[in-house]
């Protein structure tokens, strides 16, 4: 059975590699700070298998989490006071890549398209095979694909050394920098804010503020609530609980009678419109605008923010005409 | 209600345009301690959420590939592609990337498009290549860069208000799981698929409505470009 932890071991692997020729590369000015920072956070990779095998408790391989606290407080460190520096890319001229595209024609997409076509066959045709650790078939899809599409690749462009692509690779991840860590870091912030006990003070604050008997009212509370408690926290998954404990059980559905299903899907869409407008999204928006290297770090905000807004709208019209 | 101050920290840090990797680790230390955590127990939390989401940075591993793929001309030959294909604007060609997104992950392929997979590679070369087909010059940086932002925003708009039509989907798996185990329901996961049938209608009627209203600015703002800086008109345009 091909295991998650691989995949996790694979890229702690790749971002070790990375680090070491960030070490060696003359080019970047702060290339020790840069490799230590990548490097630490390859290594985190494999660590973490023991901290997540402690808690889940399954008996297998364990090691303390305090540790792996403080490799994550001293990336913090290294990428917030900017000791993250770049290198001069290692690639191809324009005039280089206008003569391999003529050359290679329409053959260059089906390394890039390989990626999807496996993680498809494993999330659908392989998933109950046994083949892969239950519930990771699409991450793990993921992860093959990107490996068979190497090969591809390889074979395609006719590319025979390995460094090739991870210089390449290591271009990209320079150019990303410390965004690649913030959806890692999101996720940490809101189970902080969960065992904290954010959430329940939240629900506290609403209850006392919120009329009684005021349907209209109640809808537009749990709508905006998911919207606006998403873009604080950046994923509507960590509002959920949150505002549906708060508003949408105890009020829509127990005191109005409101359909289940329907108030809490919308509601759960309402807070994606959030994440549509949110910097704390990191994943969703900050990482498009410094892959698509753009000036404006939030510029795919602002192309989604009207949407984001009119959605929203939608939910709560939606939600308080069908949902009662 | 002191723990709240964490919520503050953060809201005040974006606002202020601290280093967002800085704003959070101050944030989630604040609210640790706050919520009356000792220190130990905060590297501790620190340390066990942070290896319980490294699925988050899983993209990483696509790097690689599509990094040897651009040295080899990948933005180019979808450019090139796209250049080939008839009278497709860059708003229409979002559009349709927009509806194939939101119908593939309807079906559960949500990992079939991305930033790094499909976006960087080929929807924003795609896009820039039609919007400067369609308006006849090359785009100046500023709405270069709308073009990839509207590209991006096609992805992501596309995976939301699709994604929730599956039911083996993490969003209606957490609902489910959420409320049959704390309000003991049997809520089945296709009741809640059926009812975001109708906001992916709305989502792609709002959002590509907006990506084709994005054709019209961009004709507009190049003509306006072309007549401040003397660009070279659309074919046929000054006759």
């Amino acid at each position: 059975m091909i295991k998650v932890e691989w995949l996790y071991w694979l890229i702690g692997l790749v971002f070790v590699v990375m680090a070491v020729q960030m070490a060696g590369d003359r080019s970047n000015p702060k290339r020790w700070t840069s490799a230590a920072f990548w490097g630490l956070l390859g290594l985190t990779f494999p660590y973490g298998t023991g901290v997540a095998g402690a808690t889940a408790g399954n008996g297998g391989w364990t090691l303390p989490a305090e540790p792996l606290g403080v490799a994550v407080l001293t990336l913090i460190v290294l990428a917030g006071f900017n000791f993250l520096g770049k290198g001069v890319p290692v690639t191809t001229t324009g005039a280089q890549r206008e003569a391999s595209a003529a050359r290679l024609g329409n053959k260059i997409f089906v390394p890039a398209l390989t990626i999807p076509l496996v993680a498809i066959v494993c999330a659908s045709v392989l998933d109950e095979s046994g083949l892969f650790e239950s519930g990771k078939a699409t991450l793990l899809g993921l992860g093959l694909g990107c490996v068979a599409a190497l090969v591809v690749g390889m074979l395609i462009t006719g590319e025979k050394k390995v460094t090739v692509p991870l210089h390449s690779g290591r271009s990209m991840l320079e150019a990303m920098g410390s965004a690649l860590l913030l959806p890692q870091l999101l996720a940490v912030l809101g189970s902080i804010f969960a065992a904290a006990g954010v959430g329940d003070q939240v629900g506290r604050i609403v209850n006392d503020v919120l009329p009684e008997d005021s349907k209209y009212l109640a809808v537009i509370a749990y709508c905006v609530g998911m919207f606006l408690f998403t873009v604080i926290m950046g994923n509507a998954f960590a509002a959920f609980p949150v505002m549906t404990a708060a508003i949408g059980w105890p009020i829509l559905i127990q005191q109005m009678h409101g359909n289940e299903p329907a108030v809490l899907a919308i509601g759960m869409l309402a807070g994606f419109a959030g994440t549509l407008c949110t910097p704390m999204a990191a994943n969703f928006n900050i990482v498009p605008a410094t892959l698509l290297e753009l000036k404006d770090q939030y510029g795919p905000i602002k192309a989604q923010l009207p949407t984001g807004i009119a959605l929203l709208g939608c939910c709560t019209v939606i939600m308080a005409l069908f949902a009662f | 209600m002191i723990v709240l101050l964490g919520v503050v920290v953060v809201i005040l840090g974006f606002v202020t345009r601290r280093n967002p990797v800085l704003v959070v680790g101050v944030a989630g230390i604040v609210t640790g301690l706050l919520g009356k955590m000792n220190p130990l127990e905060v590297l501790a939390a620190f340390g066990r959420s942070f290896a319980d989401s490294r699925s988050v940075t899983v993209y990483a591993i696509v790097l690689p590939v599509i990094g040897l793929l651009e040295r080899y001309g990948l933005r180019e030959q979808a450019r090139n592609l796209i250049g080939r294909l008839g009278k497709l604007s860059a708003g229409r060609f979002l559009t349709v990337y927009l509806l194939v997104r939101q119908v593939t992950a309807a079906f559960g392929l949500n990992s079939i498009g991305g930033p790094a997979q499909t976006v960087r590679p080929l929807v924003a070369p795609m896009a820039e290549a039609a919007a400067e087909r369609s308006t006849g010059a090359k785009l100046p940086g500023r709405l270069r860069e709308k073009v990839r932002s509207y590209s991006a925003s096609a992805d992501t708009v596309g995976v939301f208000f699709g994604e929730d039509c599956f039911i083996a989907i993490g969003s209606i798996l957490l609902i489910t799981g959420f409320v049959n185990s704390t309000y003991h329901q049997e809520i089945e996961p296709t009741q809640l698929a059926l009812w975001a049938i109708p906001l992916a209608v709305c989502a792609f009627v709002i959002h590509g409505a907006r990506l084709l209203l994005m054709d019209k600015q961009l004709e507009r703002e190049m003509a306006v470009a072309a007549a401040e800086h003397d660009l070279p008109l659309p074919e046929g345009a000054d006759k």
